[in-house]
This record gives structure tokens, C-alpha cells and sequence, in this order.
């Protein structure tokens, strides 16, 4: 039982289209920075845009393996009729993670500016007498970045691929044949170990709460976590509805979506959860050190993204997917999946660009060409891989349990 | 509240129930329930029941939970006893939403409740007629309503011709009632085999 996946043509064009845009964007901002007079604020723009969308990119990717583990570890059968897109999106993870690899070392060790040369990203880099930052410093260094960067998107991206290698394997094991099951269930739970200890925590510490090195907050790995998740499922429940609109994907039907659907629902609220509770002690407490933070955001120049924050993330999601008809139906769930991607990239945004940049924020032709950029590369290469196999796991242990599943 | 006639039938295999509530409800005979021991997957769809709208209920009690949390905490801390806690505004609305969610969910969750019994007709206390002592041990009841005119013997030739194991008639209290069950249902006539 083969079902495979034909790249067609307008997908095709349509990625190539989504990377040109990126690539002429990238251009013309590097023509900005070195041809006019461009001021220090151009250039922290320049990178802290790169950064912010290929720190998004990575994490939403990295959620398809976390995923995939949760699943074996869990013998969930209901996640193999479409197994093969988080296989596929987790495999690719090494793309965005590279990216970011590159964006942020050159950010750590070569971006300065001012007469001070100072790194107006991570300030932690060049701390100076602060003695905030030099208090942070056994944390906050380069030596400890490098690594748990390196050590972050090297595991994620191995493990992506490694879950992909091992479901294909699958298909030529003999019938019946439990070894390589269980030993993928083994490499899950490591995995989840690496995730709690990465994404789940230091992660977000080092990439995104450093960007204001004198501001934290304990709340903000799973906020961040969160937000990522609800994008990287809606990002799984886009594949699955365009594969199945392309006539593939058969054993998948409305009771999948419906629990994808769910899903997207759930984690919205979770999020909200996470981001209320960071929200409240901090307006509770009233503690100038860590008010900064939504200041900034709240009463500041970010006023307007903080609030679309607030309902596209979830005032939308509850009203809309809360009804089960909603969650059956193919235009709803598509729209809500696109809308909840852009509400958690604008999330993101306002994590990435107060520190840094200040007020003065755009959302531009620069901040949207390299967002298109991303989603060029992400439909290219997932959109590649997936046509590199069988969309059917036909050898799968658990496939009739999930031709089987009610929502 | 209404006293009726009814056909009783027992089954003792979920292979032979289910044919037979079909064949029931395909026959024209009108189907008052099903009673099992246990939970039994996909008889809801076959006794022709539809989807529940008890959440829409759920829905509307979290709303009228969220409305009164709101409504009688902006009052009290605006309108009746106004207090400067800690500087904050007096309409301090994050203060409240953890107090919101949970009256959400008290009203959502109590109401819901009361709504099952009182769709299901069962609460603590209140009694329902049981048409067979061992419906909730190890047999399958199916009770169809017969209406006066209606053959007796016809129907439990019917119903045997299902696969049942006993049948019979009763007249019985349709609906529950508060009280005993000694006192109030003296209407229980064992007719079996009239």
C-alpha cells in the first residue's frame, strides 16, 4: 500500500516565489545598511529580524519531533495516519536551526555598535562594570551559549532525522517486527529529556529573555514553549489539510482533524494560561525590575501588537474552534491554523524587539519579505521530503488503530 | 408523570441487542429505553438517540459564571466599598480573572450536572421505575411502549422473536417521582406470558 506525494508544479512556484522575496528582502536590506546613511538603529533592525525569524522558525519546526515523541512514548496509534508531515517537518529542522546557528554567533562575536562597541542585542556580551550583567555572567557568557546552542540544534536536528530514518526503516522490517518500535520509543523518552533540558528551559533563557539580559522572569520558558507549540501543531494541521486536499493522506478523516483541531483549542487556552500567570504576578508585585518589561509593551509603542496579541491568540481561538462543527470543517481549521502562526510570529516579535530596538519597531517590507523568506523554505523542503516517501507508514504497528480513531 | 404500558425484554448477549433494538425500532413499536450494566459503545447511535446539546448548556452556565464574577466583583470594589489596595486602580481587572475562571467553571461544571439528571431523570433520592432487577448487574433490558390498543401478545411474540431471553408486560410509572418504592408503585403487575 503506497500513497505518494506529487510536488505540483504551483507549489513548487510558490516556494521558489516565497524564497525569491526573502532573498531580494535580504538583499535590499544589506544594500540599506551599506549604501545609505544607515543609522546603528537600521542595523539592529537588520539582525534582530533575522534572529527573531529564524529563532521562530527553528523552535515551531523542533515541536514536529517533540511531538513525535510524546506520541511513541505514549503509543498513540491516532498520529500515524499523518505521520509522515511531523516526520517531514522534523527533519527539515536542521535548515532553520543552522540558520539561527549562523545568525546568533555572528550577533555574539561580531555585532557591535557605538563608540563603546557594545552588542546592543545580547548586552550581556559586552557587560562592562554592570554589575546586573556581571552577576548573570556564570550563566550569560559566550562559552555557555556556544554550547547549549550547538548542543540544542545538533540533538534536535539528529533526533528529527533520526525519527524519520527510523520509520522508514520500518517499512522493510519484517511484519510484526517489534525491535526497532521499542527502540524508538527508548530514543523518545531521551528525547523529551533533551527537550525539558533545551526548549523547555535554557533555550529561550539564552535566545530570546537575553535580548533585555536585566530583565527575567521564571514563567518565561514555557510561555515561550507554549507559543511555539500552538504554532507548530497549527503548522502540522496545514500539511495534513493540504496533502489531504491533494487526494493523499487517505486513512486521515474528520476525526483526526477534529482532534487537531482540538489540539490548536487546547494549547491557545494553555498558552494564555502561561502568559496571563507571567502577566499577573509581575502587575500584582509592582516591582520596577521586572514592570520594565511590560511597560515597554503594554503602555508603550508595542501597545497595538500586545493587544492584537491578546485576541489573535486568544480571544479568536476560543470563540471560533470552541463549537465541535468548527473543528470538522477544513476552511475554519485552515484559517484558524494561519491565524494562530501569524498571532504566535507577532508573539515572538514583541518578545524579540522591545529590548533591543526600543520604540522604534516596524512592521515593514524588511520584517514581512523575511518572514515569506522562511515560509519559502519551509514549503520547499518539507514539501521535498515529503515526496521522498511513502505517506502511508504501511508497516507501522499502530496503523489500524489510527484507520480506526474517533475523535 | 404518566402510567403506561410496557414490553419488556432481556437479552444476555451485546451480539443479539443490538439487532434487536434495531429490529425494535424498525418495526414501529416505540422505544422507551435500553437499560445495561455497563457503558456499551455505539448503542446511543443504534437506540436512535441524538448527539447530546449538553454543552451548548455548559457554554451558556460558564457565561452566566463569568458574567456574575465579574458583575459582583467590578461592583463591590467600584460601587459599594471602594479600597486602595497596594495603589492599584480600583477596576483591577487581572486581580479578578483567577476568581472569574473559577466561578466559570463551578457554574459551568454544577450546572452541567444538574442538567444530566435532570435529562437522564435521576438524582439522589428520586425513584424510577426498574423494569428488571438485574439490569445492573448482568442483563440487557429493552422496554418498548405499547399503547392501549396495542396486542400484547403480538409484541412479546415479537420481542421473542428477537432473541430474547424473558419477556413480559408491565404497567409502570413512565417518568421518576420523589417518594418510595413500596408506597408509590403498587402499579407493577408481573404479567408475564398474558
Amino acid at each position: 500500500m503506497t500513497d505518494r506525494f506529487e510536488i505540483p508544479a504551483r507549489l513548487k512556484t510558490t516556494s521558489y516565489a516565497c524564497m525569491g522575496i526573502g532573498a531580494v528582502t535580504l538583499i535590499a536590506g544589506i544594500a540599506v545598511l551599506l549604501l545609505g546613511h544607515s543609522t546603528d538603529t537600521d542595523k539592529i533592525r537588520f539582525w534582530n529580524t533575522l534572529l527573531h525569524d529564524s529563532v521562530f522558525f527553528t523552535l515551531i519546526t523542533t515541536v514536529s519531533v517533540f511531538v513525535q515523541a510524546v506520541a511513541n512514548l505514549a503509543h498513540g496509534g491516532w498520529i500515524v495516519a499523518y505521520r509522515r508531515v511531523p516526520e517531514a517537518i522534523g527533519a527539515n529542522l536542521w535548515i532553520f536551526g543552522s540558520i539561527a546557528v549562523l545568525v546568533m554567533f555572528y550577533i555574539v562575536f561580531g555585532f557591535r555598535v557605538g563608540a563603546d562597541k557594545h552588542n546592543p542585542i545580547y548586552e550581556w556580551v559586552t557587560p562592562g562594570e554592570d554589575k546586573i550583567l556581571l552577576g548573570k555572567s556564570p550563566f550569560l557568557n559566550k562559552g555557555m551559549f556556544v554550547m547549549f546552542t550547538l548542543a540544542a540544534v545538533g540533538l534536535w536536528a539528529f533526533f528529527g532525522q533520526k525519527f524519520r530514518s527510523m520509520s522508514i526503516a520500518q517499512e522493510t522490517a519484517p511484519k510484526n517486527e517489534t525491535r526497532i518500535f521499542w527502540k524508538v520509543f527508548r530514543l523518545s523518552g531521551l528525547f523529551l529529556l533533551v527537550y525539558a533540558l533545551t526548549q523547555m528551559s535554557t533555550i529561550p533563557w539564552l535566545w530570546i529573555m537575553s535580548t533585555q539580559a536585566h530583565w527575567f522572569s521564571t514563567m518565561f520558558s514555557w510561555y515561550s514553549f507554549a507559543s511555539a507549540f500552538v504554532s507548530g501543531w497549527s503548522l502540522i494541521l496545514l500539511w495534513v489539510i493540504y496533502l489531504k486536499n491533494k487526494g493523499n493522506l487517505i486513512f486521515v478523516t474528520k476525526e483526526h482533524l477534529h482532534d487537531l483541531g482540538k489540539f490548536m483549542f487546547a494549547f491557545s487556552i494553555f498558552w494564555t494560561y502561561l502568559w496571563f500567570s507571567q502577566y499577573m504576578l509581575i502587575w500584582y508585585a509592582n516591582i520596577p525590575d521586572e514592570t520594565t518589561y511590560f511597560k515597554l509593551r503594554q503602555q508603550g509603542p508595542y501597545s497595538i501588537i500586545f493587544y492584537s496579541n491578546l485576541v489573535i491568540n486568544f480571544a479568536m481561538p476560543i470563540l471560533v474552534l470552541m463549537s465541535t462543527p468548527s473543528k470538522r470543517n477544513y476552511f475554519t481549521l485552515t484559517f484558524m491554523a494561519m491565524v494562530i502562526i501569524f498571532g504566535h510570529w507577532l508573539d515572538f516579535f514583541q518578545m524579540f524587539m522591545p529590548g533591543p530596538l526600543g520604540e522604534h519597531w516596524h512592521i515593514s517590507w524588511y520584517e514581512i519579505g523575511i518572514f515569506v523568506g522562511f515560509v519559502g523554505i519551509l514549503i520547499s523542503s518539507v514539501a521535498r521530503t515529503l515526496a521522498k516517501s511513502s505517506l502511508i507508514p504501511s508497516n507501522n504497528l499502530l496503523l489500524k488503530e489510527s484507520m480506526m480513531h474517533l475523535s | 408523570m404518566a402510567i403506561k404500558k410496557f414490553a419488556v425484554a432481556t437479552y444476555t448477549d451485546e451480539a443479539v441487542l443490538f439487532p434487536a433494538v434495531k429490529k425494535v425500532r424498525k418495526s414501529g413499536y416505540k422505544l422507551h429505553d435500553v437499560y445495561t450494566p455497563f457503558a456499551v459503545h455505539g448503542l446511543d447511535v443504534a437506540a436512535g438517540h441524538k448527539t447530546t446539546d449538553l454543552h451548548i448548556a455548559g457554554f451558556i452556565y460558564g457565561i452566566c459564571g463569568t458574567s456574575t464574577a465579574v458583575g459582583f466583583i467590578s461592583w463591590v470594589y467600584t460601587a459599594d466599598w471602594p479600597q486602595n489596595y497596594g495603589g492599584k486602580p480600583h477596576f483591577a481587572l487581572p486581580a479578578w480573572i483567577p476568581i472569574t475562571f473559577e466561578l466559570t467553571v463551578l457554574f459551568a461544571a454544577v450546572g452541567m450536572v444538574l442538567t444530566f439528571c435532570y435529562l437522564n431523570q435521576i438524582m439522589p433520592g428520586v425513584k424510577k421505575h426498574v423494569f428488571h432487577p438485574r439490569q445492573s448487574d448482568d442483563t440487557f433490558v429493552v422496554a418498548i411502549e405499547l399503547p392501549e390498543s396495542a396486542s400484547e401478545k403480538e409484541a412479546l411474540d415479537f420481542l421473542k422473536s428477537t432473541g430474547a431471553g424473558e419477556t413480559n408486560i408491565q404497567v409502570a410509572e413512565a417518568s421518576w417521582w420523589y417518594g418510595r418504592f413500596d408506597k408509590t408503585e403498587p402499579y407493577e403487575l408481573a404479567a408475564a406470558g398474558k
